[in-house]
């Protein structure tokens, strides 16, 4: 009699513990969005890259060498005309990254049968929203006032502060990722000028890396479970 | 605590009540979407239950609006927080019997 109720307490305990775990952390997030995001933005990376080299040398050059303002060698128009053309790659490549992180997030929620809009989901957002734009007006004013070498490791440090905040949410690992983009986006601050690599790196290499860390982890088994 | 066993509380005898609890405990406030999300239970089930935590004031009923279709809220009260942690213990006196 006595060991029954030690073991239904100790059942209690274990469902108690998964319950509280369950209703504060959002567990839908998949490994394939690190990587379908991590592919975007490497493509970004690149044909930004392109465009680069195809603008006049001058351009280029100030651009690589930049260090922290924009000293008036290229005319406004090149200039005014390619800073438009990186904000929509920009924007186009945020958009198409986020709607795969959608599509997978969503697919894996079905699969686990957990909500995707819940209130968990909608809190880790809201806590990566703030730092994120936050650190977008950050950024927009140094491309206002001709600063774009800090562009880059401001997105990377504010990108980081956003996942170490989210995190609280979801898997922790996300904790470990916010710290390597905060810690690459501070690097970036001693070589300025090199903010399209440590882009590459950062919104591309390590989100590929770590989707597919995470995939390994949490996926794979319930990916042979449910097979 | 002689026998705690004594000290379990008869109110969370049921799954559906002490997983209402363990989950109002770690968030500030759910919704009756977000509870069936947890744990899986049929509407009239979950609403039972809700009552019976609430007719002994161990969880608070915020009724309220979204948009134009009703959102009631629910949260853990103190007398909630006092009794679940009370019930927790007890838990835990038992199983440091066993060793």
């Amino acid at each position: 009699m006595k060991e029954k109720t030690q073991l239904e307490s100790v059942r209690t305990l274990e469902e108690i513990r998964s319950i509280m775990s369950r209703s504060v952390r959002f567990f839908s997030l998949n490994g394939w969005s690190g990587v379908w995001a991590g592919c975007v933005g490497l493509a970004g990376a690149l044909i930004a890259r392109s465009w680069i080299q195809d603008l006049p040398p001058v351009y280029y050059n100030t651009v690589r060498k930049m260090r922290g303002s924009y000293d008036g060698v290229v005319s406004n128009e090149v200039y005014t005309g390619a800073t438009i053309k990186f904000l929509i790659l920009a924007i186009l490549v945020l958009v198409v990254a986020i709607a795969g992180g959608y599509y997978f997030t969503n697919r894996k929620a079905k699969q686990t049968g957990q909500k995707l809009w819940n209130s968990t989901s909608k809190q880790m957002i809201l806590h990566m929203s703030i730092p994120l734009v936050m650190g977008g007006i950050f950024s927009l004013f140094f491309l206002a006032n001709g600063h774009e070498a800090y562009i880059a490791p401001a997105c990377l440090i504010f990108y980081g502060i956003a996942l170490y905040n989210g995190s609280k949410y979801t898997y922790s690992d996300i904790m470990y990722l916010g710290y390597m983009e905060m810690a690459l986006g501070v690097v970036n601050m001693f070589f300025l000028g090199y903010g399209l690599t440590f882009w590459a790196i950062g919104f591309g290499g390590l989100h590929i890396l770590y989707g597919l860390i995470m995939w390994n982890k949490y996926d794979k088994k319930g990916a042979k479970a449910t097979a | 605590m002689k026998d705690p066993i004594q000290h379990l509380n008869k109110i969370f005898d049921s799954r559906i009540r002490i997983g209402i609890m363990s989950a109002l405990a770690v968030n500030e406030k759910l919704n009756f979407n977000d509870l069936k999300g947890i744990m899986d239970v049929t509407d009239g089930n979950l609403a039972t239950h809700l009552k019976t935590l609430e007719e002994h004031e161990y969880i608070k009923v915020q009724k309220g609006f979204v948009g134009r279709k009703t959102n009631t809220t629910y949260s853990i009260t103190k007398a909630g927080h006092k009794a679940f942690t009370d019930h927790l213990n007890a838990l835990e006196e038992i199983i440091k019997k066993m060793k």
